[in-house]
């Protein structure tokens, strides 16, 4: 499963705020760890702060806060507000309407299904608890080893 | 009788993780009844036979491989204990192809006692009695839409495992 770059910048500043909702993070900080351009990164943070996620708070020392529950968040929460979690398309009306179609259209369904319910089952607090457990020692897109392999 | 490596006469093991103002201890038949009430809080359905049955087979055999341990409220005006959660589970082998694992078929706290730890501490328990039972992984299967139980799993640091479930509807 591929997320939009959007989503994935959000994830990544809500964990970096929600791991201490008490301290204040200019944008510049929470984008120089991630390699993210301040100019995309306002734009999300701008998304992040309507949902009520995020506050922005302003003058000398301001930045952004975290304001919502790290339990109660999931990652499904952050990426729709970005993008459609579910509905696989490409396929032409014509396509759809075909025995053929529709079978191709049900296996895609079922991935979407179990995609939705593992984003809507991991909450920022979870995602924090394998952060701090330091589990994760491959470089990005490096193969072998799933995700939660311990070290060793 | 005794569930797993408990007994019903036996005293309460307090252990470190256990939150305070509650403990959890081996089941003994007398629980039930207890149990059942607890389950049907959270299920909202009521299941003697199951319970009754449940209990029954635990008496009879693999005692060690099964589990049931409950979580009470201590320190009540009558200085009884209240039933508020359980955990229950049992070590299987070779089904699916797998190499002996636990496996957790239930666990449920009275809403009432939620966000207290509860259900950690009973995560924990059995977990370690499937390790002094030699096994070293724990698994569970979950309805994929009770996002709530699926959130406690995974912040127990569970994920999905080399097994998807398949059914169908029989013609």
């Amino acid at each position: 499963m591929k997320l939009q770059t959007s989503s994935r910048i959000a994830i990544y500043a809500v964990l970096e705020l929600a791991r201490d909702p008490t301290r204040q993070l200019p944008a510049a900080g929470i984008g120089e760890a991630y390699g993210v351009s301040i100019h995309h990164l306002a734009k999300v943070l701008n998304t992040l702060v309507r949902s009520g996620l995020v506050k922005s708070v302003r003058g000398a020392g301001g930045g952004y806060l975290f304001t919502g529950s790290v339990k109660r968040t999931t990652l499904l929460d952050i990426i729709s507000l970005f993008e459609p979690v579910e509905v696989s398309e490409g396929t032409s009306r014509r396509e759809a309407e075909t025995q053929g179609g529709m079978a191709l259209q049900a296996i895609l369904d079922e991935i979407d299904d179990i995609s939705r319910a593992t984003l809507n089952s991991v909450t920022l607090a979870t995602m924090l608890k394998l952060i701090d457990q330091g589990r994760f020692d491959r470089a990005p897109g490096e193969a072998g080893g799933r995700a939660g392999e311990k070290r060793g | 009788m005794g569930t797993g490596s408990g007994t019903g006469g036996e005293k309460p093991e307090i252990m470190a993780e256990e939150p305070a103002g509650y403990r959890i201890r081996a089941a003994a038949e007398a629980d039930w009844r207890q149990l059942m009430h607890v389950d049907e809080l959270v299920s909202g359905v009521l299941k003697p036979d199951y319970w009754r049955d449940l209990f029954a087979n635990l008496s009879e055999k693999r005692l060690g491989e099964r589990f049931i341990y409950l979580a009470e409220r201590t320190g009540g005006k009558d200085g009884g204990a209240t039933a508020i959660g359980f955990v229950i589970g049992e070590v299987r082998a070779w089904e699916f192809g797998s190499e002996p694992c636990g496996w957790v078929f239930a666990i449920s706290v009275d809403p009432a006692a939620r966000e207290g730890r509860v259900g950690e501490a009973l995560l924990k328990r059995i977990q370690r009695a499937f390790k002094d039972s030699g096994v070293r992984i724990v698994r569970t299967m979950i309805a994929r839409d009770n996002h709530l139980l699926m959130s406690f799993f995974r912040g127990e640091g569970m994920t999905a495992g080399p097994y998807i479930q398949l059914e169908k509807e029989m013609e």
